[in-house]
């Protein structure tokens, strides 16, 4: 969108300011952290504007001075307290030289129209740094589960040890504990057993019925389609109590009627449940991989020679199977992340491992907690990494079918 | 031939009138469509749809007591509540003919337990007088009156027995008047004593904290969705993970980072006191109380908002707003005037959403809630797996769902519930 607008060098009496605010502002954290907050506003204000001035007025070389400042921080850092501060002060090095400079050359505006006012730009970057705020909001949680997971203590915090990155302080002890005790090890084993199968069946059910939703003429759709959807909108401790009772009548019949075994009957009850609640996500998916189907190509098999069910394993399905595969992947993640029902259709014989994890939660029991969260988000990242990749293969093969 | 093709109805190639084989093509394509539909539609029904309305069904059922004291409902059926006085010897000895049955069928300490949550005391009645009946003659070993109320003065007080007479009909709207902090007093419904309500403030928590929840989502989503929809396709995939990354991410993992991280000993207490910001002995109280559940729960539903946000922001032209800008307007009115209006559909659409996750969320609320903070799930979960008091919690159920139908119907009826984008 931008036009290139031409940059220019901004006068002493803009960057100097602003750089020292930015340094004070940072110094506000190491002087609070230190005892006096208003020595370290000053002390940073003033390293940060003494060495623009030098930089610009005497060394007159950017990249030799981008390097000398990222050590200076670096030393400085590591002096007052070892190599975490150290880190702390490259970074913080790289980036007051690098802010100097963008102000100082003017590319701010570099990006930006050229017939912005100084404000319209101030607030530009105010919003770029609040929507930056927010995202940290949305990752952070997710990201410091993992370097906590890595304690040696049990404790759930950062210990001393680990804040000075000394190597002690971190063990596999928690994943270790994970992968040899035997009841996390059992819950593992039964969500990997319930939901692949509570995957197929929403999946082979949900597929068939959202073809079926999107022909042409359904008699009606939009009641059928809010029932269909309705899993996902009911709550789920409302879903759990249904269940529970028509499920534990259902079981009884089942185990007295036709003599099956329990545990068996258990799995049963879980992986219907569990099925029904992942419907919705199957349905929505596929529908909207069918919204952008042409319908020619299946007249054109037909045309050929095909009868339906060879038109659909040949043509249609492989056209639609990303988005089958991602309304999978939605099931199981739902199957595989459910808790309530579980809690309330399962008996203890079925107990998953957000079952494990909600009970962990709930007794403050042991930090294996967080090795197992950090495994989850890394089946997450592989799961959302594959939907992605289906999602621009589904665009691809649409965009080269006419529409 | 030719005469009869220009003059009757037009003919299709099998010589069937074209209407007939165009009704019966449609009715084929109609009955293909449906026949793909049935199974899913059959199976959600009946693991799903059904299991509800049973539940739901159990918050007006009450035939415990008729069934259990079949002779003594209709003795009842005389007896004046307004009276004052215990009833008379026929009651008694008619209830004495039910317990011995429900006794030597162990069901009398049900029925018990079923009035005692109407009338506390009740309970222990029935499970001293079972204990006595189980060996009684029924047929000579009259009068009762006087056998009752030696085992227990309960018996002769008439507000027991206003109490069994008052639940002895098969349905009763006793556990919905209970969720909503009434009784059922000896004329009619009344509200229940002041320190007694807890449901109604329960409700009303639930929906201030869901209101509250909401906003702050499209407080925070507005901004980012923007940003995503302005921004050139390859960044704005790229920050898109990291929206979508923490709506891949475990329930129970951002529920548990959440705990980390606001507990008292946790990350950000930690970094407050380092930075000096709060003393070490003041360290922040933010999770087993509202302030927990509100953080967590808009994190965890922030992703809600953001992706129909989103949707509806990238189908807004650029063009407008300049359009706005170079007729003169400043930057906020060519925002207020122009794109707001336009955007109004992304909020309603994520408000509504979001809304209806956050009210009937249970999960969080248990795990950061406390006891402040939790929702009318976690009430319904006491319920059901605590006190086994299922009438009322399917009666508390029935109003939940009820509300969420509501906004469900809504949803449906502004958006369209084709139109719901994951990812």
């Amino acid at each position: 969108m931008a036009a290139l607008t031409p940059i220019s060098r901004k006068p002493m009496s803009l960057v100097l300011p602003t750089v020292a605010a930015a340094g004070g502002f940072f110094g506000l954290f190491i002087g609070t952290a230190n005892g006096s907050g208003a020595m370290g506003v000053l002390i940073g204000a003033v390293t940060a504007v003494v060495l623009a001035l030098v930089y610009i007025n005497v060394l007159k070389n950017e990249p030799l001075s981008k390097w000398i400042n990222i050590a200076l921080f670096g030393v400085l850092g590591f002096l007052f307290g070892g190599i975490a501060a150290a880190i702390i002060g490259l970074l913080y090095g790289w980036f007051i030289h690098w802010f100097t400079y963008w102000l100082y050359e003017g590319r701010y505006r570099a990006r930006l129209l050229p017939y912005l006012t100084p404000g319209q730009v101030l607030w530009h970057y105010s919003f770029r740094v609040i929507c930056g705020a927010i995202f940290v909001f949305l990752i952070t949680p997710v990201l410091v589960v993992m370097p906590l997971s890595f304690n040696a203590q049990d404790f759930f915090t950062f210990t001393p040890e680990m804040l000075r990155l000394d190597p002690a302080g971190y063990s596999l002890k928690h994943y270790q504990d994970f992968f040899t005790n035997n009841e996390w090890q059992r819950s593992f084993k039964n969500s990997l057993i319930i939901a692949p199968i509570a995957t197929v069946i929403s999946v082979s059910l949900g597929t068939l019925a959202a073809i079926g939703l999107s022909q042409a003429h359904v008699p009606g759709r939009r009641a059928i389609m809010a029932i269909l959807i309705s899993p996902m909108i009911v709550p789920l401790i409302i879903s759990a109590t249904g269940m529970f009772f028509f499920y534990s009548q259902i079981g009884n019949w089942l185990e007295a009627t036709l003599g099956l075994n329990k545990t068996f009957v258990g799995y049963v009850k879980v992986v219907l449940a569990h099925a029904v609640l992942g419907i919705p996500f199957v349905i929505i998916t596929v529908t909207a991989t069918l919204v952008g189907f042409d319908r020619s190509l299946t007249r054109a098999a037909a045309n050929m020679g095909a009868n339906p069910v060879t038109t659909f394993f040949r043509v249609q399905m492989p056209l639609i199977l990303p988005g089958v595969i991602s309304g999978g992947l939605f099931a199981f993640i739902t199957s595989f992340d459910e808790v309530v029902v579980v809690l309330f259709v399962g008996s203890a014989g079925q107990k998953t491992l957000p079952w494990q994890m909600f009970t962990g939660l709930r007794e403050q029991i042991s930090p294996t907690i967080l090795a197992v969260a950090t495994i989850l988000v890394g089946i997450s990242i592989l799961l959302l990494a594959t939907v992605e990749l289906l999602r621009r293969r589904s665009e691809r093969l649409r965009g080269m079918s006419p529409s | 031939m030719s005469d009869s093709t220009q003059s009757g109805p037009m003919l299709a190639a099998d010589g069937t009138p074209l209407k007939k084989s165009l009704s019966r093509a449609l009715r084929m394509q109609k009955i293909r469509a449906l026949a793909l539909i049935t199974p899913l539609l059959a199976f959600v029904l009946l693991t799903f749809i059904i299991p509800i309305g049973q539940m739901l069904f159990r918050s007006v059922e009450n035939d415990i007591v008729a069934n259990t004291l079949p002779n003594t409902v209709i003795a009842l059926q005389d007896w004046d509540a307004a009276s004052g006085e215990a009833p008379d010897e026929a009651v008694y000895a008619a209830l004495a003919a039910d317990l011995y049955v429900a006794s030597n069928a162990k069901t009398h300490t049900r029925v018990g337990s079923r009035l005692n949550y109407e009338t506390p005391g009740i309970s222990s009645l029935f499970r001293k007088a079972g204990r006595k009946a189980k060996k009684w003659d029924v047929e000579n070993d009259g009068p009762y009156k006087e056998k009752f109320i030696k085992i227990a003065k309960g018996w002769g007080d008439p507000n027991v027995w206003r109490t069994i007479q008052t639940y002895s009909p098969k349905y009763t709207n006793g556990y919905f008047l209970n969720a909503a902090d009434m009784q059922k007093g000896s004329d009619g419904a009344e509200i229940r004593p002041e320190s007694e309500r807890i449901y109604i403030t329960l409700f009303k928590r639930t929906l201030i904290m869901s209101l509250a929840i909401t906003a702050a989502c499209i407080a925070l989503a507005y901004p980012v969705a923007w940003l995503l929809a302005n921004l050139p396709s390859a960044k704005a995939n790229l920050l898109m993970i990291l929206v979508l990354l923490p709506f891949w991410t475990s329930l129970l993992v951002r529920t548990s980072a959440w705990k980390v991280m606001l507990q008292q000993q946790g990350v950000i207490n930690d970094v407050l006191v380092w930075l000096g910001i709060v003393a070490d002995d003041a360290r922040l109280v933010m999770i087993n109380n509202q302030l927990g559940t509100i953080i967590a729960m808009t994190h965890i539903l922030l992703p809600f908002m953001i992706l129909p946000m989103y949707s509806v922001m990238q189908t807004i032209q650029p063009t407008y707003l300049r359009a706005a800008k170079s007729m003169g307007a400043t930057n906020w009115t060519a925002f207020w005037r122009v794109y707001f209006p336009l955007s109004v559909p992304g909020i309603g659409a994520g408000s509504i959403l979001v809304f209806i996750l956050a009210i009937g969320y249970y999960i969080t609320p248990e795990l950061v809630g406390g006891t402040k903070g939790v929702f009318i799930s976690n009430r319904i979960a006491f319920h059901i797996s605590t006190s086994l008091n299922w009438g009322l919690a399917a009666a508390l159920g029935t109003i939940l769902l009820a509300v969420v139908l509501i906004l469900y119907w809504a949803y449906d009826k502004i958006v369209g519930i084709d139109n719901v984008k994951l990812g």
